[in-house]
């Protein structure tokens, strides 16, 4: 059985510090052998030795996770994903095997599926920013008045019921049923009567432009 | 959001003594192990095609046997193996040169000597015992391989996946040919390479659910 030389690369780093002098080899080595006796200990349910190891290993995913991601909340966030990883597949941990490419291998594992998460969240959405609220108000559309001033003239141009029952249906979209209610006609000849008014109004339009 | 010391605390407190897995190549035995059975049992039902032993003797039926057969053998190897998270992806490529010896032969034999019909003709019959026999083999190694593999599924699905799967397949066209006499060129062929696209690819489309499914359970409470 071989190693991964890659996975194996992190464990021989100590947290924050990137020299690797021979002192810090010797101190990860020991470290790596603790967190393994540690995990060995948790498998069989010693949970001091494990609340300890989850301890001692937070710093250290920690930074890791900085790596990766760059909000705080979502570098503790992944922190705790890679927690919950490590609780529920603890089985899988071979004590007579190094600890930290295990812990790493996890972690990383979880830290892409992460970012992965995040970047089809952000595909899909757009952030609601002051600049699109100002773009729905009214003041800020004043290139569209004409054209409103152009419209209503022509609507005002239409016989009275279609001009009612456009106004009731499509300017204050009302239901059908509402729109009943408060111009007292029957349903039929209000649908009757908005079809011709569009109609009618498209014709004006139309004629009006192509002059 | 809970906070991490809570976390650990809460986790701490859930410490039950578990089981460590065995060493992956033991699996991957226990496995096989049931693959025999499985196939033992349906020889015992349906009986070894009568032709076995002559066809053995041919070089390319037996290469072509012992290729599926070894495919089968190392792709499960690879699969235990990936699942586990300290050991290297590249493990995936353990199976692919006893894949290419497999396909490849099948595809030669196909090409030089097309039988279009075999001396009896197609018969339905064997084709519906055929496909019986393909889901009373790969049913329960599928399942069994998932549910050996649940671990994997926050680490490699995909690979996991991909390996354990053409372990089912290779296995399944094992019995195949040693269960029916498929003559007909289009029927090995299907046989053949059908198994093999067929389950990789239903594991492609719903490896991922199944493995969720059967995932340990903390996993996915807060996504």
């Amino acid at each position: 059985m071989t190693h991964d030389p890659s996975g194996r690369g992190p464990s021989l780093r100590l947290v924050g510090k990137d020299d690797s002098s021979g002192a810090f080899g010797t101190a990860s080595v020991a470290r790596d052998v603790d967190w393994s006796i540690l995990m060995a200990r948790a498998q069989e349910g010693d949970r001091t030795a494990y609340l300890r190891l989850l301890q001692e290993i937070t710093p250290y995913l920690r930074s890791l996770a900085a790596r990766r991601h760059r909000d705080p909340n979502d570098i503790e966030d992944a922190v705790q994903d890679v927690l919950l990883t490590i609780h529920s597949i603890r089985q899988t941990y071979d004590p007579t095997r190094p600890f930290a490419p295990w812990l790493v291998a996890i972690a990383n594992r979880r830290f892409i599926d992460r970012l992965r998460r995040q970047g089809r969240s952000r595909d899909r959405e757009i952030p609601l920013t002051a600049e699109h609220e100002t773009f729905c108000e009214p003041q800020a559309n004043l290139e569209e008045s004409p054209d409103r001033q152009e419209l209503e003239g022509a609507v005002n141009h239409l016989p009275p019921a279609q001009q009612q029952a456009l106004r009731l249906l499509k300017l204050k979209e009302m239901s059908l049923k509402e729109a009943a209610t408060v111009s007292g006609m029957s349903i039929t000849s209000l649908k009757v009567n908005a079809h011709r008014a569009l109609k009618n109004l498209r014709k004006m339009l139309v004629d009006r432009s192509e002059p | 959001m809970i906070k991490t010391p809570d976390l650990i605390a809460s986790l701490a407190a859930n410490a039950t003594p578990v089981r460590r897995l065995r060493p992956p190549v033991m699996r991957a035995a226990c496995w096989l192990l049931l693959a025999a059975v499985v196939l033992t049992l349906l020889a015992i039902n349906q009986g070894i095609r009568p032709d076995l032993v002559q066809r053995l003797l041919e070089p390319a039926f037996a290469v072509s046997m012992a290729a599926a057969l070894s495919t089968g053998v190392l792709a499960a190897v690879a699969a235990f193996l990936v699942s586990l998270p300290d050991r290297s992806r590249l493990w995936v490529l353990l199976p692919v040169p006893a894949l290419a010896v497999w396909l490849s032969n099948v595809g030669y034999q196909c090409l030089v000597e097309w039988v279009a019909i075999g001396p009896d003709g197609i018969s339905l019959g064997e084709a519906a015992r055929c496909f019986a026999t393909l889901v009373l083999t790969s049913l329960p190694l599928s399942l069994a391989m998932l549910v050996m593999l649940r671990y994997a599924a926050p680490l490699r699905p995909t690979a996991a996946t991909f390996t354990g799967s053409l372990a089912v397949a290779a296995i399944t066209a094992t019995a195949l040919s040693l269960f029916h006499t498929i003559d007909a060129t289009v029927m090995i062929l299907m046989w053949n390479f059908g198994t093999a696209v067929l389950f990789v690819g239903l594991a492609g489309v719903f490896g991922r659910r199944m493995f969720r499914w059967v995932a340990p359970r903390t996993l996915y409470a807060r996504d």
